[in-house]
């Protein structure tokens, strides 16, 4: 078939939002372009363990360890979902991997601020894995059938993320003079870059305009950024707390909360490499690439022994 | 005036202070001298309950069957989605060619007299 005609399916099976399958014919820059979406989807999930693994043996009681041991837990098997679905696309899970630790490929800056309190863990949980599941919930609906996939199952699991780290600054909130302070601390921090993490404004987005065509993406980077204003503004009622916003206020008009200007150069400074963990991230990462080798190694080293072994074994019956 | 502690340990070295610790950067090697060193990749099944189909779930790497089994549990059952797993190696999957599916499906397309709804009955025959 003439490229322009397999063109035509793919464009029709869009349309008709009949998911596109990995074998199925598809253009080489919409494949790209997952690719690179998938791949840096999956690195955020495994990077984004790093600032979490800070605090697994400092959360305040074995219940909170219990939990973030689990959810971590969860990160890993998200990112493993993601790097399947991306080696789909025909990628090796190995040039995935190389293409983090060299810088080629990014994740989502938000893993490059450092978890300083306990109080993080909760507004991770509240604000950056709430701002993760608006964008995750559209992509249950995208255009690619392995991604869908994942996202569905990641969104089924991810809920309960959001919820334990609201109940971390709920309980703060609750308690003393310092803990309620703590509290206030991590929101203050955490809120500009989680508002950053839906990416630039559709005017700066380089992507957007072909993924949405595509129907990878189904909602607009702003989009989604003020459905996630207008949640977290109400909910951040009930902590007692307040957002360092002072323009954040409703607009009867618009029906939605107005917010302040977010800094975008400091935003483009994180992407660039100037975060303040963008360095140690990525040592943590190669550092447990490298010195997991041998491992790799004696598996399969110990796989062959067993394969060997079992045919000798039939031989001599 | 409430003091907050914070603590710098593990996000920028025990040494403390809040700046950026300078890291001598690894000497990764490039793509093409590392690649071809992933485990096989196998395809997972999981039967979600006694009586029902195992169901493909996804995909994953291990060195042989065992640790496949095993990477599935903790990657696709943590939530007891699973009372029992199956694993084939990925490339012992033949799949058919979606490009033929017309040509394929054929056959299946003009029989619509395979299908129930085909017969007009009257409607005093219930139950059929």
């Amino acid at each position: 078939m003439p490229v322009h005609d397999l063109e035509k399916t793919f464009l029709d099976k869009i349309e008709r939002e009949v998911k596109i399958e990995p074998r199925d014919w598809m253009p080489d820059a919409y494949r790209k372009n997952l690719i690179r979406q998938i791949s840096q989807h999956a690195h955020s999930e495994i990077v984004g363990m790093l600032p979490e693994g800070n605090w697994i043996t400092r959360a305040p009681s074995l219940k909170r360890k219990a939990i973030l041991i689990a959810k971590a837990q969860d990160e890993a098997g998200h990112g493993l979902y993601l790097y399947s679905a991306t080696e789909t696309l025909g990628t090796s899970r190995e040039e995935t991997i190389n293409d983090l630790h060299s810088g080629k490929a990014k994740y989502s800056s938000i893993f490059n601020y450092p978890t300083l309190s306990w109080a993080d863990i909760g507004a991770i949980g509240w604000l950056v894995d709430g701002a993760a599941i608006i964008n995750q919930v559209m992509l249950c609906r995208t255009s690619y059938g392995p991604y869908a996939r994942a996202m569905v199952r990641i969104c089924r699991e991810e809920s309960f993320h959001q919820r334990q780290g609201f109940e971390i600054l709920l309980v703060l909130s609750r308690g003393s003079a310092e803990q309620k302070a703590m509290c206030q601390d991590a929101l203050n921090r955490w809120w500009w870059p989680s508002l950053m993490m839906f990416g630039p404004r559709d005017s700066d987005s380089t992507h957007s305009d072909q993924s949405m065509k595509w129907k990878i993406k189904r909602m607009s980077n702003d989009e989604l950024r003020q459905k996630f204003i207008d949640m977290i503004a109400e909910q951040v009622k009930v902590l007692g707390m307040t957002l360092p916003d002072p323009d954040l206020k409703w607009n009867e008009e618009r029906k939605h909360y107005d917010f302040g200007a977010i800094d975008w150069a400091e935003f483009w400074n994180v992407v660039k490499g100037n975060g303040p963990c963008n360095k140690q991230r990525i040592e943590a990462r190669t550092k447990a690439w490298d010195e997991g080798a041998w491992v790799r190694e004696a598996a399969v080293a110990y796989a062959e022994k067993r394969k060997e072994k079992s045919k000798s074994a039939l031989e001599a019956a | 005036m409430i003091h907050i502690r914070k603590y710098y340990y593990g996000d920028f070295g025990e040494s403390g202070s809040g700046e950026t610790t300078t890291n001598n950067k690894k000497n990764i090697a490039p793509a093409n001298n590392t690649t071809g060193h992933d485990w096989p990749l196998w395809e997972v099944f999981i039967r979600s309950k006694q009586g029902l189909d195992h169901k493909h779930m996804g995909s994953l790497h291990a060195a042989d069957a065992q640790m496949a089994i095993e990477n599935a549990r903790d990657v696709y059952t943590r939530r007891m989605e699973g009372v029992s797993i199956w694993v084939v190696e990925s490339q012992h999957i033949h799949a058919s060619n979606p490009d033929e599916a017309e040509s394929l499906y054929d056959p299946a397309n003009d029989k619509a007299y395979r299908h129930p709804t085909f017969y007009d009955l009257p409607d005093e025959v219930k139950h059929m």
